[in-house]
């Protein structure tokens, strides 16, 4: 039996889930473009609504999560609504994390099955203002600027290296406050 | 089903299973009589889906996936505490009515009125019920006494 919580998950689960489902393939689509989700959440403490509203729509029985250690606060009621099974964060197809994990530290998928490699959902502080990096790749016409606080340092510099395993690599979904935006491993990142 | 080792869990065990087997119509009535129920906040469901039932059916008594029925569950949180249920079939109301039953027999001070007014009777209507069909289906028992050899 899994633990009950007190919090809910998505007052419509089948309407809301698409909709969040729809801004992550939007965000993914259109790399750094910045979409509203999870508006009337109430996920656990350390949750944004953004992030919750991501796992909600992504993460089920049939999926494996690793979450990082800050965010284990809302394991009880992630496996009361998704009841995804735990894996290491080597193996799990979706890491929750607060920090970026680093590269070796995640599954990058293998030439034979790329698409197996994990997606990464970040929980960071702010889209939009902070770190301004300028995006190119498959998505975007012109290179684009994009704006996010709460990446490590040499941020650059490690996408790169994610870039360069193509067709292999991680995807990341970034969330702050009811806000998402995604960098999917065909983006090119660069600093400034 | 064996009872649970603690006898809390057992208490809620028994009060579930009559409430999984109640009708809506009969658990509305009983509570018609008594203060209403905490506003509920729904957190899952109500939801429909299908467990697979497994049984003893063979003559050895070994294990068997009988087949799957539909279930509706639902979870709710009335005041401080949160209900749970699972019922066969697939009638949403019925699951959010036994939930909140639930909730409300676990608050120390609805649950004695809760249990008098509403399990009880409910236990005892499901007792006779069963009661008089396991009568009817005696009435007309035939002994296998192959088969009952066999067996041991």
């Amino acid at each position: 039996m899994t633990t009950a919580t007190d919090l809910p998950g998505f007052a419509d689960p089948v309407l809301d889930a698409q909709a969040a489902f729809r801004a992550v393939l939007a965000a993914l689509s259109s790399p750094g473009s910045i979409h509203t989700v999870g508006t009337g959440l109430t996920p656990p403490a350390p949750l944004a609504t953004a992030t919750a509203a991501v796992l909600l729509a992504l993460v089920d029985g049939e999926t494996s999560l690793a979450i990082a250690t800050a965010l284990q606060p809302a394991t009880a009621w992630l496996a009361f609504h998704c009841g995804p099974a735990t894996a290491p964060m080597t193996d799990a197809g979706f890491v929750l994390a607060d920090a970026l994990p680093d590269l070796t530290a995640v599954d990058t998928g293998s030439d034979e099955v790329p698409e197996r490699a994990a997606t990464v959902i970040l929980q960071v502080a702010t889209l939009g203002s902070g770190d301004r990096f300028t995006l190119a790749g498959p998505g975007l016409q012109h290179p684009t600027q994009f704006a996010v606080d709460g990446l490590p340092a040499d941020f650059a510099a490690r996408w790169a290296a994610n870039r360069a395993l193509y067709p292999r690599g991680i995807d990341l979904i970034l969330c702050a406050g009811s806000r998402l935006a995604a960098l999917p491993r065909s983006v090119t990142v660069r600093e400034g | 089903m064996t009872p649970h080792p603690d006898t809390a869990i057992a208490a809620r065990q028994s009060w579930m299973a009559v409430l999984a087997r109640a009708e809506a119509n009969d658990m509305a009535q009983l509570l018609a009589d008594l203060p209403p129920l905490p506003d509920p906040v729904i957190l899952r469901g109500p939801e429909v889906g299908l467990v697979m039932v497994r049984g003893r059916i063979g003559g050895g008594g070994g294990p068997f996936n009988l087949g799957e029925m539909t279930v509706t569950r639902c979870t709710l949180r009335a005041g401080a505490t949160v209900g749970h249920a699972s019922i066969a079939g697939r009638v949403p109301e019925r699951a959010i009515l036994a939930a909140r039953i639930d909730a409300g027999l676990q608050d120390p001070t609805l649950h004695d009125s809760l249990h008098t007014a509403v399990i009880a009777p409910l236990a005892a209507r499901q007792l006779a019920a069963r009661a008089e069909s396991a009568a009817k289906a005696a009435a007309t028992r035939v002994e296998f006494f192959t088969l009952q050899t066999m067996r041991t």
